[in-house]
């Protein structure tokens, strides 16, 4: 493009222009790492801020970055982009954003490069700091973890938008003229959750990359962002199945500019087995009810309280949690053929309740009640329906002699409350684990658990993980009687030894104490 | 020059209203705030860094960015509890609007004061709302995060019109410019303001208006 531009102007423009490209990816890149980020203001300029904005620049994605440019700026038809991908621990991947940094060929002979143009790449970083945190993607990349973790590529060509999905949505971010053209930034993200597994019998399971042609600057790397030690894929065969719902709450994710709900029952978020012929009982993830479970009790769920020791693992969200009601929801027969009814659309956001088949003893006998749940201790019950009257999945593997006795211990708690702490429950774990329940045999199905206000950021373990593993502590010793009487006592006579060595120290402690101050 | 005039509206519960407010007010300081201004001889200037941080909404399934300025944040959050408390004690239908208004200083002759000539001016328009049962509230935190996903795509493409922006002002200048009084970010000379709304749509109680610098003094 021939320009009036003097060199000095052109040298710096082109500068301007391959920083703004690093800083956006590093700005993208950093955004779904899962974290929350935090730099600090500095009055002083140090010179070594872009933009005079305080962004991090992490060496790997920089040197990503540098290797997808190959030393050539964004032009047009030269476009660079960032692909934001998802990928589970079985191997299934998604692409769920691209942000493309574009030229066009309209030109702003009149604006100043030095000042104007920089000062407005500075707001353009700004926005796209403000918009990362929007797209949907950002909330699936602050919970990623054992079940999945997000991923990116940087790619340099032709913008490759296939892998997003029907409807996919686009947001601009920002342009800004210059004397060479017009750099605009924008995001297409999808909207259309369906996960549909990318394995095919016989190939090597893996990130599938958009196929590109043309370019061949193209960099086909791809790199976790979150710690390897998240990438521990937790499910197990055996009784205790997490079942891992993948992305189910993206379901609820924002999405910036569409006021509405995703219709579960059109988007969900569900691995469809039976596309690929594996139907097997064997299928481990995401389903739930994979191996380890007997027929007569294909979908059971947590009973809370009974088993003494076992935290009451909600199958309806907790306080501050992200539409968890889809997590019950996400889970797919053993024969594939049928996806859970989830009646989780907006103006519906309800779970329904299994009944727990096999479980029921005869003293759990109750009318069978099927209470929606949608809030954490919210029960709403409805009218009496019987088992055959609902959508319910599932019926026709429910024991025909429980039809009617069958209840929910989850729409009918227990008396105890229903959030038990562990410890409690692990006090009276000797006298209720015999219980009226002989479920020793019967098969759990563990809802992944998500404890209210949690935050998903104490890592690698989420509380959900450690209340599981750390249920049946051993009893305390100070928590026996005898023992707790004697050391009591001995406290008591001790007490005024350790008083008057403490009165000594007096000025060790008050100097400590200013120290803190 | 005219004054540029975004409205954003808002329904929320009671418990959402600060952090929605904070949500909006700080996406527009983060487009309107720069490093501090370092003069140097000859009439150049370098400017600081700005940092930046994320902010989770407790009440809203929402993250926002903020300048890192602890001072800014204190004040925003000061004026934003005010219009909070006057809401909920305005005994009306929960209407109410926050005004964020930039302008610049122009210096009067004595016995005049200052005339400050607004520049852009951003309202938000808030209407509470009563839940009664669990699940609502679940739903509306949903709800109310994808909205403001909205209204920050709002803000940011407002932002990058690159409509009128004062020009870079010199040494003498920068105070009817630029709010200089926080110690680590500069952002353009701003006031905010709030009026609650009776039932019959008309402003009750008076407007609040306060100078960044006089809270700054408390």
């Amino acid at each position: 493009m021939e320009t009036d531009l003097n060199s000095q102007d052109r040298k710096d423009l082109d500068k301007f222009i391959k920083f703004f490209a690093l800083k956006t990816v590093q700005v993208i890149v950093q955004a779904r790492l899962g974290e929350k980020i935090c730099t600090r203001s500095s009055s002083s300029p140090t010179g070594s801020d872009w933009f005079n904005l305080a962004i991090k620049d992490i060496p790997e994605v920089t040197h990503e970055a540098k290797k997808a440019l190959a030393g050539q700026l964004p032009a047009v038809g030269r476009s660079m982009c960032v692909e934001i991908s998802l990928k589970t621990s079985e191997g299934d991947s998604m692409e769920l954003e691209i942000w493309c940094l574009e030229m066009n060929e309209k030109c702003d002979k009149e604006i100043k490069v030095s000042y104007t143009v920089y000062n407005r790449l500075s707001l353009l970083l700004k926005s796209l700091l403000a918009i990362t945190r929007v797209t949907p993607a950002y909330r699936l990349s602050r919970k990623q973890g054992h079940e999945f973790v997000i991923l990116y590529r940087i790619y340099f060509g032709e913008v490759q938008l296939n892998g997003l999905g029907e409807g996919f949505q686009t947001v601009r971010v920002g342009t800004v003229g210059t004397p060479v053209g017009t750099i605009t930034l924008s995001c297409a993200y999808r909207i259309n959750l369906a996960f549909m597994s990318t394995r095919t019998a016989g190939e090597d399971t893996g990130v599938t990359y958009p196929s590109v042609e043309d370019s061949q600057e193209v960099c086909t790397t791809s790199f976790s962002t979150s710690p390897p030690s998240q990438c521990v894929f937790t499910v197990t065969k055996a009784h205790f199945q997490t079942p891992t719902p993948v992305v189910t709450d993206t379901l609820r994710v924002p999405v910036a500019g569409l006021a509405f709900s995703h219709q579960l029952s059109s988007s969900r978020l569900s691995y469809q087995p039976a596309a690929l012929g594996v139907g097997s009982a064997d299928l481990a993830y995401p389903v739930v009810f994979a191996a380890g479970l007997n027929a007569t009790h294909p979908h059971q769920l947590m009973v809370p309280g009974k088993e003494g020791g076992i935290a009451l693992a909600p199958n309806q969200p907790t306080h501050g949690a992200q539409a968890d009601q889809e997590r019950l929801a996400l889970y797919t027969p053993s024969d594939g053929a049928h996806c859970m009814a989830t009646p989780s659309s907006s103006e519906d956001t309800e779970t329904v309740s299994n009944s727990s088949e096999g479980r029921a003893s005869p003293h759990d006998v109750l009318e069978t009640i099927f209470v929606r749940k949608v809030g954490a201790f919210v029960n709403k019950p409805i009218n009496q329906v019987t088992l055959t009257s609902l959508d319910i999945p599932f019926a026709m593997f429910a024991p025909k002699n429980l039809e009617l006795e069958d209840a929910d211990p989850m729409v009918n708690p227990p008396e105890s409350p229903e959030t038990e702490s562990p410890l409690q429950g692990s006090l009276h774990s000797d006298g209720s684990s015999g219980g009226s329940n002989s479920n020793a045999h019967d098969d759990f199905v563990m809802i992944d658990f998500k404890p209210a206000f949690s935050k998903d950021d104490i890592l690698p373990m989420d509380l959900g993980t450690f209340y599981r593993e750390f249920q049946n502590p051993p009893q305390l010793s100070s928590l026996s009687i005898d023992i707790g009487a004697q050391s009591m006592a001995e406290d008591l006579d001790s007490l005024q030894e350790k008083l008057a060595v403490h009165e000594k120290n007096v000025r060790e402690f008050d100097a400590f104490v200013e120290t803190l101050q | 020059m005219n004054c540029r005039s975004e409205v954003l509206e808002v329904s929320v519960e009671g418990r959402q209203v600060e952090e929605a407010m904070l949500a909006v007010l700080h996406t527009v300081l983060l487009h309107r705030s720069t490093g501090k201004f370092h003069y140097k001889k000859e009439g150049t200037y370098s400017i600081g860094t700005v940092g930046t941080q994320d902010v989770d909404c407790d009440f809203i399934d929402f993250t926002y960015v903020r300048v890192s300025s602890d001072e800014l944040d204190r004040a925003l959050r000061k004026v934003v509890g005010e219009f909070k408390d006057a809401l909920r004690n305005s005994g009306g239908d929960g209407l109410g609007q926050m005004s964020l208004e930039f302008y610049q200083k122009k210096k009067s002759r004595w016995p005049f004061s200052d005339e400050c000539i607004p520049w852009e001016v951003w309202t938000v328009k808030v209407h509470v709302v009563a839940l009664a049962t669990e699940q609502e509230r679940q739903i509306c935190r949903e709800k109310v995060g994808e909205k403001l996903c909205e209204k920050i795509i709002n803000i940011v493409e407002v932002m990058n019109r690159h409509e009128y922006l004062p020009k870079m002002p010199t040494q003498s200048e920068v105070d009817n410019v630029f709010d200089t009084g926080l110690r680590d970010v500069q952002p353009y000379l701003y006031k905010i303001s709030f009026q609650i709304t009776d039932a019959l749509g008309t402003s009750v109680t008076t407007t609040m208006r306060r100078l960044i610098k006089d809270t700054l003094a408390l």
